[in-house]
């Protein structure tokens, strides 16, 4: 069952578990949860993907149409990142325009793919300053139990990467696997007390003061951040992010492939 | 991030575009008090960004609904006029207005005693007059200097600059062209007295050297806009005081 709101009862245990090193879920502070992602699950897409962590799950699709390059990338390919937060996935998210979170999550996952370089959209060219392939990434969450940011981003790669550009449904020639380079993963953690945790479940979301978002690339290299919340983080607190975010975007990367 | 250029960012002394060295900020001029309206209020240059920012509030929340009954809740908006940049950018927020509203917002919280205000709102206004990159970093200095000038209790001021990378090496307040053709951005805030990150983004691509040197290079850099800070409030009063004196 999911609950919109936490328990000061239920808050003041996870925190004091951590006081220890615990979570309630039995993970290790550094530990993410248990991830699945399954690709081509939408034929009507040219790539799709539902991931799950633990109980979090989210489906990208990923749809490409020729369209007109933008006047300063003449012989690149466009890419669109959106997400929408319906419904179905949790009591909190309400039907409608974007919201302000909803947009945050699509701009930092969209950072991350973007900025890693993952898709070569110079080979996204079909007839320069004319006609190149637009790439639209479109994220749903399906049910939420914290940490979209982790899972959206890992379902957008796995997407990505299984897709086909539908070339021949639009005469351009034959079908091909959209060209990828590398493999960014997000990695977020959150901060409850002086606590820092990987992968935070609803619960722990809900009472962590800050959480900072690290996208690494396959060198390990920095390629997108984001810090959120209303609560700040230490130079020594940042620090230990960076190494957990490396360590743990290195373990993901490989149940990618 | 992505762009392609020939320009030689930096040369081979290490002497960029504009004249300055790898750490060094372009001029900041920053001056609090500059609305007659706004209960607070507060214009920033850096280099050729011009950024105001005003504070009205505590006052009623509305829309109602956003009230929080244990604290106020500070709601931030972050606007580029629509001459502010090279083409006219179309006015009314769009999806980066937002986020950066949002993470504006969310720092300036963590400073804010918004407790002692419960079910109030505070409105933060950010407009950008003109935008030379580091927008969001100068419009997160100038609300915090507005919100001193509100009189509003909080816990430090907080001063904010980017620090990114071009032509392969790490450089403190990027302009427009470093950052259009440069390698990666990281705007960054903190609290000067605890030296705690408020603000952190970064894009493009670092090493863990590069990215520890960028942290350290802004660092510093925010407790050199923290005096300026500091000075323009004490101006601000200073000049205030005089006033009330002659007035008598």
């Amino acid at each position: 069952m999911s609950r919109a709101v936490i328990s000061e009862i239920r808050k003041n245990h996870i925190i004091e578990m951590l006081k220890e090193g615990k979570r309630l879920d039995g993970r290790d502070l550094g530990d993410a949860r248990e991830i699945s992602i399954e690709t081509g699950v939408i034929e009507s897409a040219d790539g799709s993907a539902i991931v799950k962590y633990g109980k979090t799950e989210v489906i990208v699709g990923v749809k490409m149409i020729p369209g007109t390059p933008f006047a300063d990338t003449p012989g690149k390919g466009v890419l669109t990142t959106g997400a929408e937060l319906i419904p179905m996935a949790h009591p909190l998210f309400e039907s409608g325009p974007p919201s302000e979170d909803a947009i945050e999550l699509a701009r930092v996952v969209d950072r991350g793919i973007r900025e890693s370089g993952m898709v070569d959209v110079d080979k996204l060219c079909i007839k320069e300053g004319e006609e190149v392939w637009m790439c639209f990434v479109d994220i749903y969450a399906l049910d939420y139990d914290g940490n979209l940011f982790d899972a959206t981003s890992l379902a957008a790669v796995a997407a990505l990467k299984s897709a086909v550009i539908p070339a021949e449904q639009y005469g351009k020639g034959k079908n091909a696997p959209l060209p990828t380079t590398c493999i960014p993963v997000a990695v977020t953690i959150a901060k409850i007390g002086n606590t820092l945790i990987l992968d935070p479940n609803f619960d722990e979301e809900q009472i962590s003061s800050a959480r900072l978002t690290i996208t690494t690339d396959d060198n390990g290299n920095y390629r997108a951040m984001q810090k959120g919340g209303k609560g700040s983080m230490t130079l020594d607190e940042l620090t230990q992010c960076l190494d957990m975010s490396r360590d743990k975007g290195k373990e993901i990367r490989k149940i990618v492939g | 991030m992505s762009g392609q250029s020939d320009l030689e960012l930096v040369n081979k002394k290490g002497i960029r575009l504009d004249g300055r060295k790898a750490g060094e900020l372009r001029n900041i001029k920053i001056e609090a008090g500059v609305l007659e309206n706004a209960d607070g209020s507060a214009y920033v240059e850096i280099g050729k960004n011009k950024v105001r920012a005003a504070v009205y509030g505590p006052r009623e929340c509305h829309p109602r609904h956003l009230q929080n009954p244990t604290k106020a809740i500070i709601q931030c908006k972050y606007n580029m006029m629509a001459f502010s940049v090279g083409d006219r950018k179309r006015p009314g927020p769009d999806r980066r207005s937002v986020e950066i509203s949002k993470i504006i917002a969310e720092a300036l919280e963590a400073v804010v005693l918004t407790e002692l205000y419960p079910r109030a709102s505070i409105d933060v206004y950010i407009e950008i007059l003109q935008a030379n990159a580091g927008t969001r970093c100068a419009g997160l200095t100038a609300a915090s200097v507005a919100l001193a000038d509100a009189g509003i209790p909080m816990r430090d001021i907080i001063p904010s600059i980017a620090v990114g990378k071009a032509d392969g090496k790490v450089l403190l307040d990027l302009n427009k062209e470093e950052d259009n053709y440069g390698q990666a951005d990281v705007p960054f805030a903190l609290i000067p007295k605890t030296n705690e990150i408020v603000l952190l983004q970064m894009d493009g691509n670092m090493t863990r050297e590069e990215f520890d040197t960028a942290v350290e290079m802004g660092v510093t850099a925010c407790h050199e806009i923290y005096a300026l800070q500091k000075d323009a409030l004490r101006r601000r009063y200073a000049s205030a005081l005089k006033e009330d004196v002659s007035d008598e």
